[in-house]
């Protein structure tokens, strides 16, 4: 099962005599720019052989499972043997856009969502096309057959047929526009675990990621970035790489053996050779002088002043409001207790294992691109300027991801493979070492935060006031969604949450820094379930309740958090002591968020040992993700949701100086442990509404849950990230 | 030029002595199941076995390499696996598919590796084993299937078997 099969429409109709099944989906309109120029313009979402059945996948698989559960859903409806599926990586075409985010893209939760009814309908559109089809063949009544495990059978005949045999005839039927979808208790592979289909190819290295595209003529790129963020190439001197006099006749180049050429790019230099080893040992002897420009000066104490400061401002022009109900002031103001904090958080690198890469192919005519992807639509968008080329030639196939959390929802790297192909006249893959990787990142923007509780004289909260402040991410991304110059989704998370609150203002603050910023695992979710979930403890702390209790006094008009909360209770025994240890305390922290329509709580279990070592001994999960379609897969996805945002909680942290991440490579960019990592316990609410976001859904409660665990533990409350920036030694 | 053993075989390659194995494996023989991550030697997705040890393919050159036996996740599993079949590897690859470890599963090949290495000197790891021995990084947060997984290897493994084999030895019948 490779991803790497380039489908184009044509391909798919054609087939080479290939069964090939393709229908319109009645609730997916052709586009137009596809309607009128081509007959092509079906959409297909089946390709069946005689022995499998390959379900096309039109989201990109980085980890998250969409290889396996989107097929699911086709197969369910198709009634077909498990074992015969296979997945296939969509190209990329209007066709295949994700209708929740208005274009071929992956992200946000929204991939079941977004698939669970039109795939299920294309699965059952298709057993009724190849039942016509037998029918047909047959001349029998549609009513007298059946279709179960691939085989299409007519009992009174005796007779049957392989979905593999009938599917040529079945794409010609009419597609039947509201196909009837299956009572949910007859299901057998929806809310059951059948096996992942990529695990196969991935354990024995043979799953194709971006750095493993393979291609004739292929030469290699290594790049390098101007160091001072947002700083341009100066001028680069590459005499050192010239070839010496016994290597000139055989590089023809006039470089040392190997190297290809050495391209100036806006912001970077980038060689090109025959292999990655070599352009990456030019890079480092190439003199470049950079263009630092705006940013020169930045460091990570003018950036976090910059940001509390503002936390002050009065200018309501700089104010977004997201949320004004009640009069929160008015109520903080006359309340007979006050408890207020600011919560810091840092900048944080998405550091996914597999570097930044791309493979590209550019010539006169058309440009093809093989990359790992969240967002393959916006280089049809993006190249064809920058290449003299129309959109229509730009062509797009998606490698599997080594890991993403949102970085590859940017652009860069494929820009950049392309121009370098472009350039050498050749195809070019580029892969970034990790210390560019981590130094030119689009960060999880730090951001300052100020929550204010006002209580009453019975320590009812009576009002609540809300103020984020930090680097906008629409400002960049789609400056279009700006509301007068303000970054209102910056909120999110704040203005949905579940809590009782009688009054209650929120409001953002946009200040941007210089810094590149972008959405990571979760996006402002991360920000804001901290500053939450922090201040419900601090809150709980300071009128001597139990944190878990005082959020179900909160959410007792909101059955579904409640009940994620409650079993969260239960499941990790909130109520009973936990055993002590000698030369530590030990201590149980909890946090719920809401987020990407889901609702998880999570419980941690710390040890902090008297000389400041800390320990997270347990996690319990609680999940009500809707109708789980694969609950194994939901639970991995909430495993390495925690493990990923536990990771950033406890080391996670880009910092600046003179305008330069000082962070490189691994060993200052820390990343969790397998020795590190606590056990995980994870459980799934019963739930019949539709499926919602898992994958992020885990991340944004564990921060929170920890360090409320640390101030059990300790008696300190952690109001700045990360934890490991903080002494945690007994007094 | 250096000529190493590489999955059974003798490869001679024209590469710089200095560049590291891991360049020679993905760039030069396209053997692509060994994955870069770092480049510093920490992230274990380059893993490969060097005379049965695991060892970070981005951090030995080549020409340090011309006597050693190397094995790459291709030599352990799949078309190119070097015995037929090396029971030990299969063991893990199954109990990584078991217990659905693998997400993104860029570090999958390394850890496997890794693991291969560890059940061969430890083929009955204790939770404090697998910690100290499994270092690679995992970035999907898979930790806590990895290290069922281990535990699920060691126990489908005879008790005493394995732990002192060479490599290239089948396994007792």
């Amino acid at each position: 099962m490779s991803p790497l099969i380039n489908l184009s429409r044509r391909a798919v109709l054609k087939g080479s005599g290939a069964l090939i099944l393709g229908f319109h989906l009645p609730f997916l309109p052709v586009p137009a720019a596809m309607a009128g120029s081509s007959p092509m313009a079906i959409n297909a979402w089946l390709k069946m052989s005689s022995d499998t059945v390959a379900v096309i996948v039109a989201r990109s698989e980085m980890g998250q499972g969409v290889f396996t559960t989107l097929p699911m859903l086709v197969a369910e409806e198709l009634d077909v043997d498990w074992q015969t599926v296979r997945a296939e990586m969509a190209p990329l075409d209007p066709v295949y856009a994700n209708p929740l985010l208005g274009s071929m893209k992956t992200g946000n939760g929204t991939s079941l969502a977004s698939g669970f009814l039109p795939l299920r309908q294309a699965g059952a559109a298709a057993r009724l096309m190849l039942m016509a089809a037998a029918a047909r063949i047959w001349r029998v009544p549609l009513t007298e057959l059946t279709a179960t495990a691939g085989v299409v059978g007519h009992a009174p005949s005796d007779r049957q047929a392989s979905y593999g045999a009938l599917a040529g005839l079945a794409g010609r039927q009419p597609v039947p526009p509201d196909p009837p979808l299956r009572d949910p208790t007859t299901w057998t592979l929806i809310g059951r675990s059948p096996p992942r289909l990529d695990s196969p190819a991935k354990v024995i290295g043979q799953a194709t990621f971006g750095v493993d595209v393979r291609l004739p003529n292929l030469l290699h790129a290594a790049i390098r970035h101007c160091p001072v963020l947002g700083g341009t190439l100066g001028k680069i001197d590459d005499s050192a790489l010239k070839a010496k006099a016994k290597d000139k006749e055989r590089s023809p180049t006039g470089y040392r053996p190997g190297v290809i050429a050495v391209v100036p790019l806006t912001n970077a230099v980038a060689v090109v050779a025959e292999s990655w080893w070599q352009a990456q040992t030019a890079l480092a002897d190439i003199a470049v002088s950079w263009n630092e420009g705006a940013n020169a000066d930045l460091t990570s104490a003018s950036l976090d002043s910059a940001l509390t400061k503002a936390l002050d401002t009065t200018d309501s022009h700089a104010i977004a409001i997201a949320v004004s109900h009640g009069d929160a002031d008015h109520a903080i103001a006359g309340a007979a207790r006050v408890v207020e904090a600011v919560y810091h958080q840092p900048f944080l690198a998405h550091a996914p294992l597999e570097p930044m890469s791309a493979t590209a192919s550019v010539t006169a005519t058309g440009c093809t691109l093989w990359l790992p992807t969240q967002d393959q639509e916006q280089y049809a968008k993006l190249l064809p300027p920058l290449l003299g080329l129309k959109p229509s030639q730009i062509t797009v196939n998606t490698t599997f991801l080594g890991g993403s959390f949102g970085r590859r929802l940017e652009s860069d790297f494929g820009i950049q493979a392309a121009l370098l192909s472009k350039a050498v006249g050749r195809p070019v893959r580029l892969v970034w070492s990790r210390e560019e990787d981590i130094r030119h990142d689009f960060y999880r923007p730090a951001s300052v935060s100020r929550v204010t509780v006002g209580l009453d004289a019975a320590d009812r909260l009576i009002g609540w006031r809300h103020r984020i402040v930090a680097p906008s991410i629409l400002a960049r991304v789609d400056p279009g969604a700006l509301k007068n110059g303000l970054d209102s989704a910056m909120i999110a998370g704040l203005d949905d949450q579940s809590y009782a609150l009688p009054a209650l203002l929120i409001d953002s603050v946009r200040r941007d820094t210089g810094v590149p910023v972008g959405f990571w695992r979760s996006g402002w979710h991360s920000n804001n379930a901290f500053s939450t979930e922090s201040m419900i403890d601090e809150v709980a702390a300071a009128i001597g309740r139990d944190p878990g209790h005082l959020r179900r006094t909160l959410l007792t008009d909101v059955p579904r958090t409640l009940g994620v909360l409650d079993l969260v209770i239960a499941r990790a025994h909130w109520d009973r002591p936990l055993a002590p240890v000698t030369g530590g305390r030990r201590g149980r922290g909890l946090a719920l968020h809401q987020a990407f329509g889901s609702v998880v709580a999570e419980v941690a279990e710390v040890t902090v040992f008297d000389d400041g070592r800390l320990r997270v001994d347990r996690v319990v999960a609680v999940v009500d993700c809707g109708l789980v379609v694969h609950p194994d897969v939901v639970k991995s996805q909430i495993e390495g949701a925690i493990l990923f945002g536990l990771s950033a909680a406890l080391t996670g942290e880009i910092t600046f100086d003179k305008g330069q991440v000082l962070q490189s490579n691994f060993h200052d960019a820390k990343a969790l442990t397998l020795a590190e990592a606590p056990t995980i316990e994870v459980y799934l609410v019963e739930s019949r509404e539709a499926p919602s976001g898992v994958s992020d859904a885990g991340t944004p409660p564990i921060a929170p849950a920890l360090t409320n665990a640390i101030f059990d533990a300790t008696g300190q409350r952690l109001r700045r990230l990360p934890v490991a920036d903080h002494d945690l030694r007994a007094q | 030029m250096v000529t190493l053993t590489i999955n059974g075989r003798p490869v001679t390659t024209t590469v710089a002595n200095d560049t590291p194995l891991l360049w020679l494996l993905r760039d030069q023989l396209e053997l692509t199941g060994t994955k870069f991550g770092c480049g510093s030697g920490i992230c274990g997705a380059c893993t490969v076995l060097v005379n049965d040890e695991a060892i970070r393919a981005c951090s030995v050159t080549v020409a340090s390499l011309a006597d050693a036996q190397i094995v790459t996740i291709e030599g352990l599993a799949g078309e190119g696996r070097v015995q037929q079949p090396d029971s030990l590897a299969e063991q893990v690859i199954a109990a990584w598919i078991a217990e659905q470890v693998p997400q993104c599963g860029y570090c999958a090949p390394g850890l496997i590796i890794a693991t291969v290495a560890l059940l061969r000197r430890t083929p009955h790891p204790s939770d404090d084993d697998i910690d100290a021995a499994i270092t690679n990084l995992c970035r999907c947060g898979t930790y806590p299937r990895i290290r069922k997984a281990i535990h699920r290897a060691a126990s489908a493994l005879p008790q005493s078997s394995h732990a002192q084999s060479p490599h290239g030895t089948p396994p007792a019948p």
